[in-house]
């Protein structure tokens, strides 16, 4: 995998990355359609997912839930504006209660992947994330979402490295 | 670590979501540097790095100073490590994403 960019729109605020794979587009396609595959990278580290609903289809529903360390857990779902197999899907995404339904106060994110072949058997897969507000992106930073994500280094780090 | 206020989050993601801006930043964060020694290095006018640097400065990511004839552009670095805290847990949840969707792909 190689990380291509990593960008920040200069008026929406949207968060760009893209990153290449080893398989043809049809494959990495299935790493989203398979809910036995997404749900085997879509939690972050030590939060595996559990997808109890998998509607990949334009208006279609996702639920999941991420068990934590400690054995707590999170849940979410995705509502599927989009879906153009097996280029490009775009969906919201936000907390949900134990039982799976939306929590009305919680930040919605907006998320759209495109995928394309980008040659010699890789397919290329661009992820833009949008926020509903600065203070949604804010809540979400502060809820330490990734915390304990201490590997990955941001661009800016690079830049700062380069000076 | 503090923080941002919304208009805070707001300044830094306008300031950094130019190249060029991001450039000065990591090049004032080493260390300081005047606005025309700064404007050498890119192919604009003095003005229009002037411009970038304001932008800059609105976000408290640098300070500007007189010394003499020229415009000294410094650092914050709190506010840069700041800036990338927030930044950074998205490109780190995506990273590690793909990572995992790298070890899925070769199981293959």
């Amino acid at each position: 995998m190689t990380v291509r960019d990593h960008a920040i729109d200069r008026d929406a605020l949207t968060l760009t990355f893209v990153a290449e794979f080893t398989a043809p587009v049809e494959r990495v396609w299935q790493v989203w359609a398979d809910p036995r595959q997404l749900e085997r990278w879509w939690g972050p580290p030590e939060w595996p997912a559990t997808f109890t609903r998998h509607e990949l289809e334009p208006g279609g529903e996702m639920r999941y839930v991420m068990t934590g360390p400690d054995g707590e857990t999170s849940a979410g779902w995705w509502r599927m504006t989009d879906v153009d197999a097996p280029h490009r899907l775009a969906f919201d995404d936000g907390f949900a209660d134990a039982d799976g339904n939306p929590v009305p106060d919680m930040p919605v994110t907006h998320a759209e992947a495109r995928l394309e072949d980008a040659g010699e058997g890789t397919t290329r897969m661009t992820l833009v994330s949008t926020f509903p507000s600065l203070e949604a992106l804010n809540e979400l930073a502060q809820m330490g979402m990734v915390e304990g994500m201490s590997s990955a280094m941001a661009q800016i780090d690079a830049l700062l490295a380069e000076g | 670590m503090d923080a941002l206020t919304d208009d805070q989050v707001d300044a830094l993601f306008r300031a950094l979501a130019d190249r060029t801006r991001r450039d000065i930043v990591a090049r004032v964060i080493h260390r300081e540097q005047s606005v025309s020694a700064l404007a050498e290095r890119y192919e604009m006018s003095f003005a229009a790095v002037q411009k970038h640097v304001s932008v800059l400065e609105r976000a408290s990511l640098v300070s500007k100073r007189r010394r003499g004839r020229e415009q000294i552009v410094t650092a914050d670095r709190d506010v840069v490590q700041r800036a990338r805290a927030v930044l950074d847990s998205y490109e780190a949840l995506w990273r590690h994403r793909a990572d995992q969707i790298t070890a899925l792909l070769a199981e293959d």
